[in-house]
C-alpha cells in the first residue's frame, strides 16, 4: 500500500499525517490525531455527527477523502472551543436543553458556526435548511432550533453593540 | 399537588453533561485511547433459515492485517445463551456464534479481528460457509400453523410459559357471557412493523486484558452488571476478573441492551492478549441490531350503548424473530398491561411470544406496552364511532379509578387518568360536559 | 383532491419499573474532605439526564447544594449493582436507593456536626446552600466542609450511607396472570391535529398537544425534554419509520438513514405540555418514571387524526403514503 504525506492546518496548526489511499479525513481526524469531537454516527455521511469546517466550508469529514484535504485548513469543534464566536451558541445550547445524549452535538455546533459565519439573521426556515444533514435521535429538534435563533440574536445583538 | 419544601428537586437545574456536550468534551466509550487496538468484524449468514454444513476460516485468516478468526469451535464452554437466564427465561437458545444452523439473515457466524477496521472489513467475506438453505417463516400466525418451518431447538414456534401455556394469559371475569349480554361487539386487528432504535452511536465496545487475568470492556450498554454476568458465563471467566466501563452513552431507547459485541469482544480480547474493539457498522444498527417488535393485536370487546366497555378479549402475537433475547418477557409486560388504563370488568388475554426467521426484536422505549396503548386507543376511537359516545367522554367513562380491581388483580392506586384527560381538554380547548368536567380519580361520580 | 384536517386523541398509563419487580438498584454516598459527596452507583446515563436527576435527589436528601454533589457511575469496579437503565425505573430505583443512602450519610453529618457545635443533632437542620445550625438560631452554624473535616481528622468517622431499593419479584400466575407487576403508573393524553393531502398521501402534523402526569418532577426542563423528543418519536413510528416496509417481507431493509426514514425539524410542529404533579409514595419525593412512555400517546393520537381527517379505518403503523392512498382507494371502492 502506498503512503502519502498529507501536509495540513488543523484548528490553526500546521501537521503532516501520513495516511494510505482509502484514509477518510475522519479518520485522520479521529483516530491519528485525536480529535475526538468528530463523532462517527453512520460513516455514510447521513447524519452530520462528523461536521467539520474545510477552508470554511461545512463538510462530512466521513464523505471526504483524507487527500483531497491536503493543503486546506481544517477547523473541528476543538478549534473552535472557547473563541468568541462559538461560546454564544455553546451558551445557547446548554440555556436551551439542546442536546440530551450529547452524540449529534459537535457536529450540530460546527454547522451552526458555519450557518451563523455567512448568515448572521438566519430565518427559522434557513436553520431549519441549514441543519437538516444533522440528526438528532433524542430532543426532537425544537430545542435545537431555538438554541440557533437565540445564538444568532446574540451574537448579532452584539455586533451591532 | 407537588411536595412542598423542596428546594432543589422540582426545579429545571441545568443537565449535567451540556457543558461537555457543546465542548465535545464528552466521553464515550470509543472516546478513551487505547494503544495497539485490534478490530473485529463479523461474517454473517446471508439466509434466513439453513443448515450449516461447513465453516471454512482458511482464506480469511491468511488475508493482510488478519490477527485470528473465531468461530463456535473457540467457544470455551456453552455455545449459546439468553440474557434473562438469571431470571428464569429458558432455554438458552440463541448461539454465540452459529454453529448447526442459522434462523435468520444476519446471523454471526465467524469473528473477524484484524489490526485495523478496514483490514477485518476485507477480510470477513473471504469466510467460507457451506449452508443448505431451509424453508423460512416471517408472519406470526403462519408460524404458529403446524406445517410451519420450525424456527427454534425446542420444536415449537412460540415460548413455553410456565406449566406449558403457549401464551402469556390474564383470566379476569367471564368474557364470553359479557358478550352474549353487550349492546355491541366491536372487533378489530391492529399491526406495528418492527422499528429500528436508531441511536446516533451505534452499539460499541473495547474489551482490553489488563495483564493480570482481568479484563476491562468499555462498552455503551444500559446494563453494566447485566452485560458483565453475561459475558463472564460466555467467556468462561469469573464475574471478578471483568470489570465494565461506561455509564455515558450516545442514545439507547432499549437498543443498547442485547449483549450481542461484549462476550465476543472479550472472548477476542482473550484469545489475542491485545485490546478487541467490537462496533457496529450503522448497516449493522440497521439490518443486524435487534428491534423493536412487530406486534399483531386482536381485540374484541363487549360495549353498552351508554360506552362502558364490559369485556375485553385480546390475543396478541409478539414478533420474537429467531431468538428469545428479552421477548418473552416484553409479551408478559404486554399483558399484564392490558386491558389498559380502563377498568373492565371481564378480560381475557393470550399474548403469544413468536418465533419467526426475522432478525431477533428486542426490547424498545415502552417495551410491550406502546403496541398495547396503539392498539387500545385506536380501539377506543372504534367503539366511540359504533355507540356514538364522544371520545373524550368514552375514556372519561371507562377510566380506572383508585381502588378498582385491575385484570391482574391488583388494586389501582396512583390513578390520574381523569385528571390528566382533563387537562389536555383544556390544554386542546376541547369543552367537557360540568359532569365530565367534574370527574375525579378518587371515585366514579359521573362515570 | 384536496387537504384534509382531521384531530385525534389518545390516553395512556404507563408502569413504573420491571415488570413483576426484582430490579434492584443500590447507590453509596460519602462525603469527601472537599465539601463534595458523591453518590456512586452504576447505572448508565443515555442523554435522559440521569446524573443531573440523581444529584438533584441526592443534594435534597442530604440538605446541601446541588453543586457539591458529584454523581460517580458507570464503573463495575466501584460502583453497586445497577439492574439496568430501561423500563422508566432509573429515577425511581436508583431515585429511592440514594435517598436512603443520602439520609444515613445525612444522620451522620448531623451528629458530627452536633458535637462540633455541642448541641442536640436533632435540633440541627440544613440551609441548602452548605451551612448546618441550630433550628431557630442560624448563628450557630457549621459548614459541610467543616463538619466533614472534623468526622475526617477529629471524631474518626465516616459521612456515608447506603441504598438499594427492591421491589421483591412477583411472579404471574401462569392461568389468571395474577401478580403485582409496577411500583406505579404515569399517565399521558395527546391531542394531535394533521392535514392529510388527498393526491400525495402525506400527512402534516400540525399541533401536538400533551398533558403528563408524572408523580413529582424532579427536573421540569429535561421533562419537557423527554416529552418534545418523545412526541417526534412518536410521529415517527407513526407516519415512517420501519426495518420492514412490507412486513411480513423481509425485503427493503434499509442500510441508512436515507432508507429509514425519521421526520425531519422541518416537519416537526410545536410541542405544547402540562405537567400535573400527583406525588407517588413509593417514589423518591414522589417521583414516578416518565423516560419510555413519551412516544405512547402521541402515536395512536396521530392515526386517530389521520382516520379522523379521512373518514378512513387505517389500523397499522407506519401510516405511509402508500398505507394512506390505498386506504383512500378502498374507501372509494366501497362507495361505488
Amino acid at each position: 500500500m502506498t503512503t502519502k504525506v498529507l501536509r495540513l492546518n488543523v484548528n490553526g496548526e500546521d501537521t503532516l499525517v501520513p495516511v494510505g489511499p482509502m484514509a477518510t479525513l475522519q479518520e485522520v481526524l479521529r483516530d491519528k490525531l485525536e480529535l475526538t469531537s468528530v463523532k462517527v454516527g453512520c460513516a455514510q455521511g447521513g447524519c452530520g455527527s462528523c461536521s467539520v469546517l474545510i477552508d470554511g466550508e461545512l463538510r462530512l469529514a466521513c464523505l471526504t477523502p483524507a487527500e483531497a484535504a491536503d493543503g486546506c485548513t481544517v477547523t473541528t469543534l476543538e478549534g473552535l472551543n472557547e473563541s468568541n464566536s462559538i461560546v454564544p451558541i455553546q451558551q445557547s445550547f446548554i440555556e436551551n436543553y439542546a442536546a440530551q445524549c450529547g452524540f449529534c452535538t459537535p457536529g450540530m455546533l460546527v454547522a451552526t458556526k458555519a450557518l451563523l459565519e455567512r448568515n448572521p439573521k438566519p430565518s427559522r426556515d434557513e436553520i431549519i435548511e441549514a441543519l437538516s444533514g444533522n440528526l438528532c435521535r433524542c430532543t426532537g429538534y425544537l430545542p435545537i432550533i431555538k438554541a440557533v435563533e437565540d445564538a444568532a440574536a446574540a451574537l448579532s445583538g452584539k455586533q451591532s453593540a | 399537588m407537588a411536595l412542598k419544601d423542596l428546594k432543589i428537586v422540582g426545579k429545571s437545574v441545568r443537565l449535567r453533561d451540556l457543558d461537555t456536550h457543546v465542548r465535545g468534551q464528552t466521553t464515550y466509550y470509543e472516546d478513551v485511547r487505547i494503544p495497539r487496538m485490534l478490530h473485529l468484524k463479523m461474517y454473517r449468514s446471508p439466509h434466513p433459515h439453513a443448515k450449516i454444513l461447513k465453516i471454512d476460516t482458511t482464506e480469511a485468516a491468511k488475508q493482510p492485517g488478519v490477527v485470528c478468526v473465531l468461530t463456535h469451535e473457540d467457544m470455551p464452554g456453552k455455545k449459546t445463551f439468553t440474557p434473562l437466564a438469571a431470571i428464569g427465561v429458558a432455554p438458552e437458545d440463541e448461539p454465540i456464534l452459529a454453529f448447526d444452523k442459522v434462523r435468520w439473515k444476519g446471523e454471526p457466524i465467524a469473528a473477524v479481528v484484524a489490526e485495523s477496521e478496514a483490514a477485518a472489513k476485507a477480510a470477513a467475506p473471504k469466510v467460507k460457509v457451506t449452508f443448505e438453505e431451509l424453508p423460512a417463516v416471517f408472519d406470526v400466525e403462519e408460524a404458529l400453523k403446524a406445517e410451519a418451518p420450525i424456527v427454534t431447538p425446542w420444536g415449537k414456534n412460540y415460548y413455553q410459559y410456565p406449566d406449558d401455556h403457549a401464551a402469556s394469559q390474564i383470566r379476569y371475569g367471564d368474557v364470553e357471557r359479557a358478550f352474549a349480554e353487550a349492546d355491541h361487539i366491536v372487533e378489530d386487528k391492529y399491526q406495528t412493523k418492527p422499528i429500528e432504535h436508531a441511536p446516533l452511536e451505534t452499539t460499541g465496545c473495547v474489551a482490553k486484558p489488563e495483564g493480570n487475568g482481568r479484563y476491562t470492556v468499555y462498552t455503551n450498554i444500559q446494563a453494566l452488571y447485566f452485560a458483565l454476568d453475561n459475558t463472564a458465563a460466555i467467556v468462561g471467566l469469573s464475574p471478578a476478573k471483568l470489570r465494565f466501563v461506561g455509564g455515558t452513552v450516545g442514545g439507547g431507547f432499549g437498543g443498547k441492551v442485547d449483549i450481542q459485541v461484549e462476550p465476543i469482544a472479550t472472548l477476542a480480547a482473550i484469545k489475542t492478549k491485545r485490546p478487541v474493539k467490537y462496533k457496529y457498522s450503522r448497516e449493522d444498527e440497521m439490518r443486524v441490531s435487534s428491534t423493536r417488535a412487530a406486534w399483531r393485536i386482536y381485540v374484541k370487546d363487549g360495549v353498552m350503548n351508554d360506552g362502558r366497555i364490559v369485556a375485553r378479549k385480546i390475543t396478541t402475537y409478539q414478533d420474537a424473530g429467531a431468538y428469545i433475547r428479552l421477548s418473552s418477557y416484553g409479551t408478559m409486560k404486554h399483558a399484564g398491561h392490558m386491558p389498559g388504563p380502563y377498568t373492565i370488568p371481564n378480560v381475557s388475554v393470550d399474548a403469544y411470544c413468536v418465533f419467526t426467521n426475522r432478525p431477533p426484536s428486542s426490547a424498545m422505549r415502552g417495551f410491550g406496552v406502546m403496541s398495547g396503548s396503539y392498539a387500545i386507543e385506536l380501539q377506543m376511537d372504534k367503539i366511540a364511532a359504533v355507540t356514538g359516545v364522544d371520545p373524550w367522554q368514552l375514556r372519561l367513562i371507562n377510566a380506572y379509578r383508585n381502588g378498582d380491581m385491575k385484570a391482574h388483580r391488583k388494586a389501582a392506586d396512583d390513578a390520574a387518568l381523569v385528571e390528566t384527560i382533563q387537562a389536555a381538554a383544556q390544554l386542546a380547548g376541547q369543552a367537557l360536559p360540568a359532569d365530565f368536567a367534574a370527574m375525579s380519580s378518587d371515585d366514579r361520580k359521573g362515570g | 383532491m384536496a387537504k384534509l384536517r382531521g384531530t385525534g386523541m389518545a390516553a395512556v398509563n404507563y408502569p413504573t419499573g420491571m415488570h413483576l419487580g426484582g430490579d434492584p438498584t443500590q447507590a453509596l454516598v460519602h462525603a469527601t474532605t472537599t465539601g463534595n459527596f458523591v453518590v456512586t452507583l452504576s447505572s448508565v446515563d443515555l442523554g435522559q439526564g440521569l446524573k443531573t436527576v440523581l444529584a438533584q435527589i441526592a443534594a435534597e436528601a442530604l440538605g446541601v447544594p446541588f453543586e457539591t454533589v458529584l454523581v460517580d457511575t458507570g464503573d463495575t469496579d466501584t460502583g453497586p449493582h445497577c439492574t439496568g437503565t430501561f423500563a422508566s425505573r432509573t429515577t425511581h430505583r436508583a431515585g429511592n436507593a440514594v435517598v436512603m443512602a443520602a439520609r444515613e450519610a445525612r444522620k451522620v453529618l448531623l451528629e458530627v456536626a452536633a458535637e462540633e457545635l455541642e448541641v442536640n443533632a436533632d435540633d440541627l437542620v440544613t440551609d441548602g446552600e452548605g451551612s448546618i445550625h441550630l433550628a431557630g438560631a442560624p448563628e450557630m452554624k457549621i459548614s459541610v466542609t467543616d463538619a466533614a473535616l472534623a468526622a475526617h481528622f477529629v471524631q474518626g468517622k465516616t459521612v456515608s450511607g447506603r441504598g438499594v431499593y427492591l421491589k421483591p419479584m412477583s411472579p404471574m400466575d401462569p392461568e389468571t396472570g395474577e401478580c403485582d407487576p409496577d411500583s406505579t403508573h404515569a399517565h399521558a393524553c395527546t391531542v394531535v391535529e394533521v392535514e392529510v393531502d388527498t393526491e400525495t398521501g402525506a400527512v402534516a402534523v400540525l399541533s401536538i398537544k400533551s398533558a403528563y402526569e408524572i408523580g413529582q418532577q424532579v427536573n421540569p426542563a429535561l421533562v419537557r425534554g423527554q416529552i418534545v423528543g418523545g412526541a417526534w418519536m412518536g410521529m415517527g413510528h407513526a407516519l415512517s419509520e420501519t426495518t420492514a416496509p412490507y412486513y411480513p417481507a423481509i425485503d427493503h431493509a434499509p442500510r441508512d438513514f436515507l432508507g429509514y426514514v425519521m421526520p425531519g425539524a422541518a416537519e416537526m410542529p410545536e410541542v405544547e405540555c402540562v405537567v400535573l404533579e400527583h406525588p407517588t409514595e413509593t417514589g423518591p419525593f414522589g417521583a414516578k418514571g416518565i423516560g419510555e412512555m413519551v412516544a405512547n400517546s402521541p402515536i395512536p393520537a396521530v392515526v386517530n387524526a389521520i382516520n379522523n381527517a379521512l373518514g378512513v379505518r387505517i389500523t397499522e403503523i407506519p401510516v405511509t403514503p402508500e398505507v394512506i392512498l390505498r386506504a383512500l382507494d378502498e374507501k372509494a371502492a366501497s362507495a361505488a
